[in-house]
């Protein structure tokens, strides 16, 4: 049996005679007999760290990790430096908590308010908060942030990611807030339908960008319009794209939120991502969740500390307008990490680097295979390409370590990031090629 | 400390990005507003973070006996397997038959949860205890509507809770009933039985309770709840006092929420991510968020539960903090998990009968894997606030209590030591709390103006809420 | 204890200065504020909003408290103190010139005490 706990039996006869019981059953003499269990807790016999590194290792190795990756979909295959990966591990980092007692967790508040500045930084917004669990319940609690009295309906683009939009839609059923889905028009949101739904009982829209197709959507446009209804404007963005796009702030948007994943975060199977949020001044008392704020100490110092904390629930309880109570820190941390060590030029020239490679392959898949792409618009490092046997050809790559796109409505929704080489990308058309052209 | 923005030069940079082997293509319309992201070499950036590291408290550098937060120790090989590529590098869209060991993962730590709670199903989805405590919600919610029971809007919460409890109720679309407690810290019977009626959904309670004590009426109180038609929600915050001795499903309880960082050993990591699993009895495992990965036949899948009540988040949850509970829950096995309670309890016990004869310890005989004291007495008689007692033992490079919770005890220090705590340093930590005690009365001042030998000193918490500073600004 | 005559009291600690048969303007005491800490921030009500005497109209922040402001008085919000937002700090420095509300259309007033009375109350609470 594995255990952490140090006390040997000596010390533990000790410990009982301080307390002055016979034995650990006296002190659970509070539970009810009936309820305890006994001998039939139904799980495994313990083991031995060299065991259970053979058994986790055991459900590793029947996962297949692709050497190329051309999916994305909501999580994207990017690199990350071996500093950040480094920094992040290091235990200080990893077994520190909550920075309720600033004065000896500096490190961690200054961290996250590098974090907060430089997602504002990132998407021209004013304010930011610690981050919240993933892009997708970023994007239900910006709903929260918008609704008033008046203002009771959510509005969120067909075009957005659909666990995006499912999320949403679970955390409306809690607040029994209508949301309605705005229809799509060649991959992108249909401007003049969302002109004609939003009334004066919008709270906001929420579209995303690049949208869930990797088309651009017209963000500046779309948002004259939900303003000119009065509603709040949200805009769930893609980080990277963040670096050379006209920024959420630009277009007008009221909240940015997104995935933040791509920041230097490994792909997991899902998880732990990472939720951001910026907002503009007027509505920074909305954000929930963590903010660290800047501060000075009794001797003028500079210093850091959670704060705004009374929007919170462990002080509103009933009255918190969200339940959170922890970020991702550790996550939000490598982010920050991430964006230093890449800074302007870095991110720019990944961003630079998957637009290029992603117009490579749609390019290719055109020329070589005869497939159209989907949608007309300008895109940004993911695009719908139509393909008469996704199955097939699905199966012919991953049998040449490639995950190919996802699988979407006519056709197959592909992704190209910084880390693909040109090779690898002429591989994937001639073993494609090989499947639809014999 | 500087900030990373103050550092660096102009032109410095990482090399990480090859050149472009294809045409270079750009978008129509780009961003005006500047990224003024820090420049920096890589070595003066290790150094900025080494810097910050070194201004950090975790469980690495000492005891951490935060009450409610379960600091325990988080083993390294949990590290290990998490950062396996066969884990850390795997698309969450990937085909399943790709993707078996991930669902074999899930699924056994959803038996193994299964067995520790007495539950029947239990969700990964949720990203953190409360984002379970919504979750949970959720499910009571969804089996009440689809029973048309749309009259049970109300939740009943006691005045101990977390604050998470009534925020998520609310969240759910729920009103809140507070009850109190009684002198002895459980639940008040009487005032349960006055709110509960036609329009209750549910009660939500954690059991040991916040004060530290195990409520003996349990098996009463969810009795009485069921009896008026709720459901039972079970916050599993302290089920490091339980785990593997006593099931919150034997309790009477419905539906559960666990928190991986605090009972299952992963790391906190400054504050998340955590991981807060839902588990519930089968009535209401349809409504369950999904797709949830299940096994047939011998191979794994994800599927759908019918009338699931969607996604609270992205994907499949904190995959790798499940990765993490996991390993550590096959590190302990059968034995090992009621092994690590009894001693969270037998060290609580110990630490609080160190300091009873000097504290006020207003619950007991004995307490469970944690205990409360009052430093109102304390207060009043010298100036000494629980606050004070706590910065002072910053000074002693040990981290206090948690402070001023749960707020029914006034001037409250909660204390949890833990399981994986040596008896030294749970005695180290006894010595310091009296040492802490004489000094508020022989020298009230100090601990005032404590702690003085920290990097800053105490912070302006009201300027900082008055004026928000909440990012850099380049001049 | 600072109790300024020719303003009226709540229970709850607000003060009222009749600005005319229909019209008041509403605060905070003295008490209040010290009870309080000091204060960060208000959330305002909305000209429009319809206060309902005996029930919460606003509330104010400290670092580590919210306290509801119950309105004395049934009427309509005409006028919010908008001050306030940018210094909260004027509710502990000068609680009774730190207006909060501007209230009209008063159809309704709570049991209000005149400065002796409240001071009065203000012993028995403290007992």
């Amino acid at each position: 049996m594995g255990t952490y706990v140090p006390t040997t039996t000596a010390e533990r006869k000790q410990m009982l005679d301080a307390i002055g019981v016979k034995s650990i059953g006296e002190l659970y003499a509070g539970v009810p007999e009936g309820l305890h269990i006994g001998n039939n807790l139904d799980l495994p016999e313990g083991l031995s760290e060299l065991e259970v590194r053979a058994a986790v290792t055991a459900a590793a190795d029947k996962n297949k990790v692709f050497r190329t990756i051309l999916r994305g979909a909501g999580a994207y295959n990017h690199f990350i430096p071996a500093a950040v990966r480094s920094i992040t591990s290091r235990e200080e980092f990893v077994t520190a908590y909550t920075p309720y007692q600033a004065e000896i967790n500096q490190g961690i508040l200054q961290s996250i308010f590098e974090f907060q500045t430089m997602i504002c930084m990132l998407t021209g917004m004013d304010t930011a908060n610690a981050s919240v669990y993933d892009g997708a319940s970023a994007a239900a609690e910006s709903v929260t942030m918008c609704r008033e009295r008046k203002r009771v309906k959510a509005y969120i683009s067909a075009c957005a990611n659909p666990q995006v939009i499912q999320t949403v839609k679970t955390y409306c059923f809690g607040s029994d807030t209508e949301l309605i889905l705005v229809p799509e028009k060649d991959g992108k949101t249909d401007a003049v339908a969302l002109a004609s739904m939003l009334g004066e009982d919008a709270a906001c829209f929420y579209l995303q960008q690049p949208n869930y197709y990797g088309q651009m959507e017209d963000a500046s446009e779309i948002g004259e319009i939900v303003h000119a209804a009065g509603a709040k404007f949200v805009m769930g963005v893609n980080p990277i794209a963040c670096a050379v796009m006209k920024t959420p702030f630009e277009c007008g948007a009221d909240i940015a939120v997104g995935e933040g994943q791509p920041l230097g975060l490994n792909l997991a199977y899902g998880g732990p991502y990472l939720g951001f949020m910026a907002c503009v001044k007027p509505m920074m008392r909305r954000l929930p969740g963590r903010i660290v704020g800047q501060t000075a100490d009794v001797c003028g110092a500079r210093g850091y500390v959670l704060t705004l904390t009374a929007r919170e629930q462990h002080i509103r309880r009933e009255k918190a307008s969200s339940n959170i109570c922890s970020n991702q820190a550790h996550c939000a941390f490598t982010a920050g990490v991430y964006m230093a060590a890449m800074g302007e030029a870095g991110l720019k020239e990944a961003a630079g680097l998957c637009i290029s490679k992603a117009h490579y392959l749609a390019g290719q898949m055109e020329k070589e295979l005869g497939w159209k792409l989907k949608y007309g618009g300008e895109f940004f490092h993911e695009f719908v390409a139509e393909c008469p046997c996704p199955d097939e050809v699905l199966q012919a790559l991953e049998g040449n370590g490639i995950l190919g796109g996802l699988p979407v409505e006519g056709g197959i929704l592909w992704c190209v990031t910084e880390v693909v080489p040109k090779a690898e990308l002429d591989r994937t058309i001639d073993i494609i090629r090989e499947v639809v052209l014999p | 400390m500087k900030l990373i923005f103050e550092r660096g030069t102009e032109g410095q940079h990482l090399s990480l990005m090859p050149a472009c082997e294809v045409p270079e293509v750009k978008l129509r319309q780009t961003r005006e507003q500047p990224l003024p992201l820090p420049h920096i070499s890589e070595n003066e950036l290790t150094r900025h973070y080494t810097e910050l590291s070194m201004q950090v408290h975790g469980i690495n550098n000492g005891f951490y006996p935060l009450g409610s937060c379960t600091m325990k120790y988080n083993p390294k090989i949990n590290e290990d397997m998490a950062s396996l590529p066969g884990f850390s590098a795997i698309h969450p869209l990937q085909p399943e038959s790709t993707v078996q060991g991930c669902l074999e993962v899930l699924c056994r730590a959803e038996k193994y949860l299964c067995a520790i709670t007495g539950m029947d199903a239990v969700t990964f989805q949720p990203a953190a205890g409360a984002h379970g405590e919504f979750t949970g919600m959720m499910l009571i919610k969804a089996y009440l509507r689809d029973r048309g029971d749309t009259a049970r809007t109300k939740i009943i919460v006691p005045d101990s809770a977390h604050g998470t409890n009534p925020a998520s109720a609310v969240m759910a679309g729920f009103t809140v009933i507070n009850i109190r407690s009684c002198a002895d810290g459980g639940v008040d019977l009487e005032a349960l039985r006055e709110a509960v009626g036609p329009d209750t959904a549910g009660l939500m309670l954690t059991n040991p309770n916040t004060l530290g004590i195990f409520d003996r009426n349990i098996l009463e109180i969810t009795r009485i709840v069921h009896e008026a038609g709720g459901l039972c929600y079970y916050d599993g915050a302290n089920l490091n006092a339980v785990a593997g001795i006593v099931r919150p499903g034997d309790m009477g309880f419905d539906v559960v929420h666990l928190n991986l960082h605090k009972t299952f050993s992963t790391p906190h990591g400054g504050g998340g991510p955590g991981s807060g699993p839902v588990g519930c009895k089968a009535p209401l495992r349809c409504f369950l968020p999904g797709p949830a990965a299940a096994e047939k036949n011998g191979k794994y899948l994800l599927v759908m539960p019918e009338k699931s009540i969607g996604r609270v988040k992205s994907f499949n949850g904190n995959f790798l903090v499940v990765v993490k509970a996991l390993t550590y829950i096959l590190t302990l096995g059968r034995k090992g998990i009621p092994e690590a309670s009894e001693n969270a309890v037998l060290h609580a016990n110990y630490m609080m009968s160190r300091l009873k004869g000097t504290y006020d310890i207003p619950y007991g005989p004995f307490c469970m894997h944690e205990f409360v004291m009052s430093l109102e007495e304390l207060h009043r008689r010298t100036g000494v606030s629980a606050l004070d007692i706590a910065k002072g033992m910053l000074d002693s490079g040990m981290h206090p209590p948690t402070m001023y919770f749960p707020s029914i005890v006034h001037e409250a220090l909660l204390v949890e030591p833990t399981e994986t705590e040596s008896k030294e340093t749970i005695d180290d930590a006894a010595e310091l709390f009296l040492r802490l005690f004489n000094l508020a009365q022989t020298n009230p001042g100090l601990l005032h103006d404590a702690p003085v030998s920290t990097p800053v000193r105490r912070l302006d918490e009201v300027g900082a809420a008055r004026n928000p500073v909440l990012r850099y600004e380049n001049d | 204890m600072n109790i300024p005559e020719g303003l009226k009291y709540s229970k709850t600690h607000e003060w009222v200065k009749m600005l005319d048969a229909a019209s008041c303007l509403v605060g905070i005491t003295d008490f209040a504020q010290s009870e309080l800490g000091d204060l960060v921030f208000i959330n305002l009500p909305q000209t429009g909003d319809e206060a309902v005497m005996g029930e919460t109209f606003c509330d104010v922040e400290s670092v580590k408290a919210v306290s509801d402001v119950i309105s004395p008085v049934t009427g309509t919000v005409s006028e919010v103190n908008e001050e306030l937002l940018d210094s909260p700090q004027k509710l502990n420095e000068d609680a009774y010139g730190a207006w909060i509300a501007k209230i009209e259309n008063i159809t309704g007033t709570e049991e209000l005490m005149d400065a002796s009375a409240y001071e009065a109350f203000l012993q028995t609470e403290e007992a």
